[in-house]
């Protein structure tokens, strides 16, 4: 099963389950073909366009009509088409969505689920593949997802639902179509739980969405050289799983962290920075981060290649982690 | 409207004109310390609106929008504990004066970020038409929010939907310091109404019973499935933007005028003229004002501020770690 089967999966079910769930988002409904790759495919068509709404191209209107209904007590999934679009509606997500709670006292909560996608590979140039996960991860208030496999993904993103605070429900792209197994019915995962998808000895590797797989690929090749890899895919990277990072870091003595976005302020700094603090005397090698340049994604094909990291510089990483 | 309508309305203009007033004199002695926003001068429009609205109506306002709480029914109490950042308020005094969030009384979000407000009322509407559950949301907002991107892709959606949503423009002539002609293309607010096919009108909004009139054409409009309404609602506010502008940006004399036509005196006249109150009866609901202000007032300076553990509370419904 691939993602957009497996996510559609999750979302029907979702509907299924609680009628305060409702779906808005640009073309989402059926008659403007069920969501750009899909997605959403069905879901008006069995739950009615009451619940389903497609929406005029309007970033605010989308996601302030998502917070409005969801403190008046639905659950509403709102699709912003590609992540780069989610900065029109940066008010509405880091002004209110995730400060309403606190704001509050308590008295109203935000259970908004935002899926957007993302992700390097489409030559699409500058302002339609960013991963800009760190931008709300250093937002209070909000939860912020991303899954590196189809049954990751259905299993988070109906946690996500069903969540009472608002998340960044993050989908990459070009990994839609890439098999994986199928999720059991109703999956659920736990938010803030990270996955140790693979146990090793030697180093500790952190990543999440997309690189995850490429990580993985590369501690098989490295395991028929005598290379003991821990692959630690966070699948919640707000709150993050200190706990299981630091636990891994501890038993290995070294880490490397990958992630698709820049690494200059972005994820990997804060768990960079946490382990050394924690783990300051106990780590047998600097913390190193593979990252995409401080560079906006570029449309050339060998420099879009370049841009994001690959298998070889999570390779070359984990080697020079080795010493 | 009737003359019970009337007393109705007074009785919560001038709670907030008392209470507006003793804001700034408490605030002047510096026993509270926030940055506030009168609404002195705007006290009808929501007045003439609250009275026409159930306890289960939403509203979204704004900064400036202790009238608009006070007239949906936000109790003193709390309001003033809110203000004063004690834990005895609203919102356990984390919102303060710009996000007093009140859900038993309707008030869903306060919000500080101009025309923010607009595209989640949308919101509130949208659960409402789900639901069938026969609310309606009144979206409260300045002049200046008209020029908001927000502003224009919520009166699309709400139109394009039929939402049960009222916008509320409370046209003051300013915002911050620049007049309302300086900053916008078209005539009134209402003008804007014409692009997304939406009923609009401008009204004075200083005259009770034009006020009450617009908003029951509108509430009834919503109620019945109909869908949104924009009013501009003509008024001034007689403090400037925050407290301590000095309104130097303002036209010769036109404070003073507005000052003189104050709509809560002439409310207030009209009541004994017409006789839908005596004099001494309009009299004994200032006196009950005053008293109930007294006591909210004593309320909120005698309450505790939050502990200070409370800041790492009510981020999430789970507790993380700081
Ligand atoms: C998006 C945004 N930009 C700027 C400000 C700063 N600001 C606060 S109030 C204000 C004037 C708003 O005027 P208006 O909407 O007419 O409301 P009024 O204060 O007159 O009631 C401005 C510019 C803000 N709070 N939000």
């Amino acid at each position: 099963m691939n993602s957009v089967e497996a996510l559609n999966g999750a979302l029907h079910e979702a509907m299924a389950a609680d009628p305060s769930v409702i779906v808005l988002g640009e073309d989402v409904a059926d008659g403007q073909g069920g969501g750009v790759v899909k997605v959403t495919q069905g879901l008006s068509t069995r739950f009615g366009d009451e619940r389903v709404r497609s929406t005029p191209i309007a970033e605010q209107a989308i996601i302030g009509a998502a917070i409005g209904a969801a403190i008046a007590g639905k659950r509403p999934v709102a699709e912003i088409m590609l992540m780069n679009f989610t900065t029109v509606a940066m008010d509405m997500i880091v002004n209110h969505a995730a400060k309403l709670r606190f704001m509050s006292g308590g008295q109203t909560n935000v259970p908004l689920t935002i899926r957007t996608m993302t992700g390097v590979g489409f030559a699409t140039g500058g302002q339609h593949a960013d991963m800009l996960e760190a931008w709300f991860a250093h937002t209070a208030g909000l939860k912020v997802v991303a899954p590196s496999n189809p049954a990751d993904a259905a299993g988070l993103l109906a946690s996500c639902i069903f969540d009472d605070d608002p998340c960044i429900f993050i989908e990459n792209l070009p990994t839609y179509w890439v098999q994986g197994a199928a999720p059991p019915a109703n999956h659920r995962l736990p938010l803030g739980k990270a996955n140790v998808a693979r146990e090793g000895t030697d180093v500790t590797v952190v990543s999440y969405s997309r690189p995850v797989n490429d990580v993985l690929a590369v501690a098989n090749k490295l395991a028929k050289d005598g290379i003991s890899v821990e692959v630690v895919d966070l699948r919640t990277i707000s709150p993050w799983d200190r706990e299981t990072v630091l636990a891994s870091t501890r038993k290995t003595g070294r880490l490397v962290i990958v992630h698709e976005a820049v690494r200059n302020f972005g994820v990997g700094a804060e768990i960079a920075a946490t382990v050394q603090e924690e783990l300051f005397g106990q780590l047998k090698a600097p913390v190193r981060r593979v990252a995409a340049h401080n560079a906006p994604v570029p449309f050339s094909k060998p420099l879009e290649a370049a841009f994001a990291p690959g298998q070889a510089d999570i390779e070359a990483a984990i080697r020079n982690s080795l010493g | 409207m009737s003359g019970a309508d009337y007393v109705d309305i007074y009785r919560k203009a001038s709670l907030i004109r008392q209470t507006d007033r003793r804001f700034m004199d408490v605030i002047a002695s510096g026993r509270i310390a926030t940055p506030y926003y009168s609404p002195a001068g705007q006290e009808l429009i929501p007045s003439a609106i609250s009275v026409l609205l159930d306890q289960k109506d939403y509203i979204v306002t704004i900064y400036r929008g202790m009238h608009d709480q006070i007239a949906k029914g936000v109790p003193l109490k709390l309001l003033w504990a809110e203000i004063a950042g004690k834990v005895t308020g609203t919102c356990k005094g984390k919102g303060g004066a710009m996000h007093i969030t009140h859900p038993a009384s309707g008030v869903m979000v306060t919000t500080g970020i101009v025309g923010s407000g607009l595209p989640i009322a949308n919101g509130l509407a949208l659960a409402s038409q789900i639901d069938r559950d026969g609310r309606v949301t009144v979206a409260y907002f300045g002049d200046g929010a008209n020029n908001i991107g927000a502003f224009h892709e919520a009166l699309n959606m709400a139109s394009l939907w039929k939402l049960p949503v009222i916008f509320v423009c409370q046209n003051n002539r300013y915002g911050e310091h620049s007049a309302f002609s300086l900053t916008t293309a078209v005539e009134r607010v209402s003008d804007r109404g014409a692009a997304y096919s939406m009923p609009a009108e401008t009204v004075d909004g200083n005259d009770a019973e034009a006020m009450w009139r617009a908003a029951k054409v509108a509430i009834d409009r919503a109620r019945s499935g109909g869908g949104p309404t924009l009013i501009e609602a003509m008024t001034f506010r007689f403090y400037g933007h925050v407290l301590g502008d000095d309104s130097h940006y303002m036209e010769e004399g036109e404070l003073a005028r507005a000052m003189e036509a104050d709509p809560v005196a002439r409310l207030r006249a009209i009541l004994i003229e017409r006789g839908y109150a005596s004099a001494g009866q309009v009299e004994a609901i200032e006196a009950a004002i005053k008293a109930e202000l007294d006591e909210a007032v004593e309320f909120a300076l005698s309450s505790e501020y939050p502990s200070l553990d409370e800041i790492n509370t009510d981020i999430y419904g789970m507790e993380t770690a700081a």
